[in-house]
């Protein structure tokens, strides 16, 4: 069978409409929320309506999107970067009736402009080994919980919230309005019987950005300087033996005021709001209540246009936490490698 | 009525937002496997930790990555998942789909597999969720007869992702799709053939809005943009202002670098202050466009904490334009992985290589020469190294 022969090229899956205004759109409209609408050049539109999915589809779902896009689309969609479904309509008339066909079979549509698009996260216990939460589930229950904000655009700017079960960040949420991490609080467990023979003691103490793990070549195994692990996980990626899960103390940490875009402010890392939050499945409320308070607190206190990032430093991180009534800790300050970067030089703070 | 084996699982089907267990009980009514993984699942929120095994390496013939080994570690209970491996399948450009294709990858999958995606992974490519180790060979067989290719997993370049460009974008400032196909094809050996220290991304965004967050996690981050000035339509501009929009208080009062002029007539912008941030051009798209000069910025280093820390990528070529046969942008690539191949350690991504031998040895090597694009500011510390060719060497 032949190998390496690439992905279907893109253009054999692109509606006529785009072939033909390819590179030569002039504006677009947001008409309502969900739906877009993309004028050529030419004085051709592209109608776009944006629906939520859960990302996990069977094909069945999958099959059925497709007669929806064979009905109203002459069989073209796309999928967006935080997994929505994109209907790409050509003919004007079919965009009422197929928004009343998606209401019909319960689909969301929205995501659009100053809205909370569909949550980009990872596997979870669905499918990783690594996982210090489930990614879907907590998803599901947070966007059950703020369905409001997706099928309107009444925020004061977009809202970016992605989640990662662990700190290897597949979603690379770290740059997100708000990011939902999976974190584990407690230290791998060396299995003594089992490390020698699944794992490389070299490679395993290499792997330890702390340097917490040392040999124990007469035993063939490795022991773990407890004081220095900060539960990262990633001795456990390469040493199977050294399991870190723990239903217990694993749980989930919240992050906000990241963005990826340049407009206005420069992209920037999100920030530790809430250090832990339970496992509490299935529906997470401790965590569902907590991202609920700082999305409703900024709704209230941000100016049009500004980012949960440009809020928070315009009003400062002292009445971040004082509004959210969110606690402050020593959890808050860095004590990790560039840590006295964020610590402040002037007079210039706050009291509140 | 019968007591639910899945109680906790049942709780997330309520509720307004799309559910995925309702995903996982549609294909459990016709794959075994998508059943032991809902019931393995249950035992999950049950035990509130996961049940799967570190996977082991499985793959196809004359591949080293697509395929992610997955094996339950609790086979006893659940032996349709004891191996529920994913494999990776590169998208098109966008995600653009005709229906047919989709289709066909639906066939494919029912056959081979637990009935489950992921549309899409993270990274991109298109994830079906769990088949057996004697499926995946006949299962690629199959995803190629439909014309479907693997995508990259472990020490690959990870199969390049865009945004949707100039497919529907009026922003794009470069062809997003076009490029992320090129490079895609021109670099399967890479993608398909594990041969680097650790994981190298590729993302194209076609402007600095960056929908697919390209700046955050790609080793190599192309982000379109612009030089000249910003084309206005000034009657266009009165449409906005007659419509209700503030453009002093929105416009002009939120450019972060206070370019912008409006006389409640005319809007006014000084493009040599303008540092193309998009909010203006964001708010009036029908009245403002980016310059005609277009090409795009190249940045490299981002990545997620693991290992030493997160990084969003620095500016390395301030303006490169990018057309087919994209020769100059491919030849950048070979030569940054050549030197992060020859210098990285193992599990080193490509910005810790730079941080731990310096972007200065990092440009020579690469021969790209040092610009102002590249720093907020010139360094405060003094610690300056010298070439030895800088030094007057002493007279013997
Ligand atoms: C069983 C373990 C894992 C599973 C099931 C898993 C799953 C995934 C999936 C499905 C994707 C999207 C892939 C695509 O779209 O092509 C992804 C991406 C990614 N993974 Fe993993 N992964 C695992 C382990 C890891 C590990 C060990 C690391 C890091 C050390 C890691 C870091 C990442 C990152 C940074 C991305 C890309 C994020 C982005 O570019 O948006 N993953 N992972
Ligand atoms: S974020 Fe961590 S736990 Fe989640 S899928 Fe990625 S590696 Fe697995
Ligand atoms: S979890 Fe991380 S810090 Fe702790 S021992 Fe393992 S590698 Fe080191
Ligand atoms: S990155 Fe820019 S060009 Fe690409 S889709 Fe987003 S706004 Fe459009
Ligand atoms: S692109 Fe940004 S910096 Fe440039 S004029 Fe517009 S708002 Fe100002």
């Amino acid at each position: 069978m032949a190998t390496d022969i690439g992905p279907p090229d893109y253009k054999t899956m692109l509606p006529p409409v785009v072939r033909r205004n390819y590179g030569k759109w002039l504006y677009h409209e947001i008409l309502k929320p969900g739906v877009l609408m993309h004028v050529g050049e030419s004085g051709e539109a592209l109608y776009t309506v944006r629906a939520g999915s859960p990302r996990l589809l069977s094909t069945d779902t999958l099959r059925e999107i497709c007669e929806i896009a064979d009905s109203y689309c002459d069989g073209y969609l796309r999928f967006t970067s935080r997994h929505n479904i994109e209907f790409l309509v050509s003919d004007q008339t079919k965009v009422e009736p197929l928004l009343l066909e998606l209401n019909r079979m319960n689909y969301s549509v929205g995501g659009t402009g100053h809205s909370i698009s569909n949550i980009v996260h990872t596997q979870g216990w669905v499918h990783c080994h690594t996982p210090a939460t489930d990614a879907s589930g907590p998803v599901k229950a947070l966007m059950d919980e703020i369905h409001e904000y997706f099928v309107t655009m009444t925020l004061p700017a977009h809202v970016r919230i992605a989640l990662a079960c662990c700190l290897n960040m597949c979603g690379a949420v770290h740059c997100s309005d708000i990011a939902i991490l999976g974190i584990h609080r407690t230290v791998p467990k060396p299995d003594n019987s089992r490390v020698p023979n699944v794992c490389e003691i070299p490679t395993t103490v290499a792997s330890c950005p702390t340097g917490a793990i040392r040999g124990d070549m007469k035993n063939k195994t490795v022991t773990i300087n407890n004081d220095k692990c900060m539960y990262c996980g990633n001795c456990y990626t390469v040493c199977p033996a050294m399991p870190i899960a723990d239903p217990d103390n694993d749980g989930i940490s919240i992050w906000v005021g990241g963005k990826v875009s340049n407009a206005r402010s420069a992209p920037m890392f999100s920030k530790l709001a809430i250090p832990y939050l339970p496992n509490n499945p299935p529906r997470w409320p401790e965590v569902v209540d907590a991202v609920k308070n700082i999305i409703e607190v900024y709704a209230a206190g941000a100016r049009k246009h500004e980012r949960v990032g440009e809020w928070i430093e315009r009003i400062g991180w002292e009445r971040f936490f004082s509004l959210t009534g969110i606690p402050f800790t020593d959890k808050h300050i860095d004590d990790f490698d560039m840590a006295t970067e964020t610590f402040r030089s002037s007079m210039q703070f706050k009291w509140r | 009525m019968a007591k639910s084996e899945t109680p906790l699982l049942d709780e997330l089907e309520k509720g307004k937002w799309p559910s995925f267990v309702t995903e996982i009980k549609k294909a459990a009514e016709k794959s075994p496997m998508a059943k032991d993984l809902l019931h393995q699942l249950e035992l999950s929120y049950k035990d509130r930790i996961g049940h799967w095994k570190h996977g082991g390496i499985v793959g196809v013939k004359g591949y080293g990555s697509g395929v992610i080994g997955r094996y339950s570690d609790r086979p006893d209970l659940f032996p349709n998942v004891q191996a529920f491996h994913t494999i990776r399948v590169n998208h098109p450009s966008g995600w653009f789909y005709k229906t047919d294709a989709l289709r066909s990858l639906c066939d494919i999958w029912d056959k081979h597999g637990s009935g489950l995606t992921n549309m899409h992974g993270s990274t991109g490519d298109a994830i079906l969720l769990g088949t057996t180790t004697d499926h995946l060979q006949t299962c690629f067989d199959d995803l190629s007869e439909a014309g479907f290719d693997l995508g990259g997993s472990g020490s690959a370049l990870r199969t390049p992702s865009c945004c949707v460009g100039p497919g529907r974008c009026e922003w794009a400032c470069v062809d997003s799709l076009d490029l992320c196909h090129h490079l895609t094809m021109n670099f399967q050996d890479e993608i398909h053939r594990p041969m680097f220290p650790y994981k190298f991304k590729i993302k194209i965004s076609a402007c600095p809005n960056d929908c697919v967050a390209s700046i955050a996690r790609a080793d190599f981050s192309v982000i379109g943009t612009w030089k000249g000035d910003i084309r206005i339509d000034p009657a266009e501009v009165e449409a906005y202002a007659s419509s209700g929009l503030n453009i002093q208080r929105e416009v002009c009062d939120l450019c972060p670098t206070r370019c912008m002029e409006w006389d409640g007539r005319q809007l006014k912008i000084f493009n040599e202050d303008c540092t193309r941030c998009m909010h203006c051009i964001n708010l009036m798209p029908k009245a403002l466009r980016p310059g005609e000069e277009q090409g795009a910025t190249i940045l490299v280093g981002g990545k997620a904490p693991i290992v030493e820390g997160a990084l969003l990528s620095w500016v390395l070529v301030p303006f490169m334009k990018l057309e087919p046969p994209y020769g100059e942008i491919k030849d950048l690539i070979l030569r940054i992985q050549d030197w992060w191949c020859d210098n990285g350690r193992s599990r080193e991504r490509l910005g810790e290589l730079i941080k731990r031998l310096g972007m200065r040895t990092f440009l020579r090597a690469i021969d790209i020469p040092a610009a102002p694009q590249m720093v907020k500011a010139p360094r405060t510390n003094p610690y300056v190294f010298f070439w030895p060719e800088d030094i007057q060497q002493e007279v013997k």
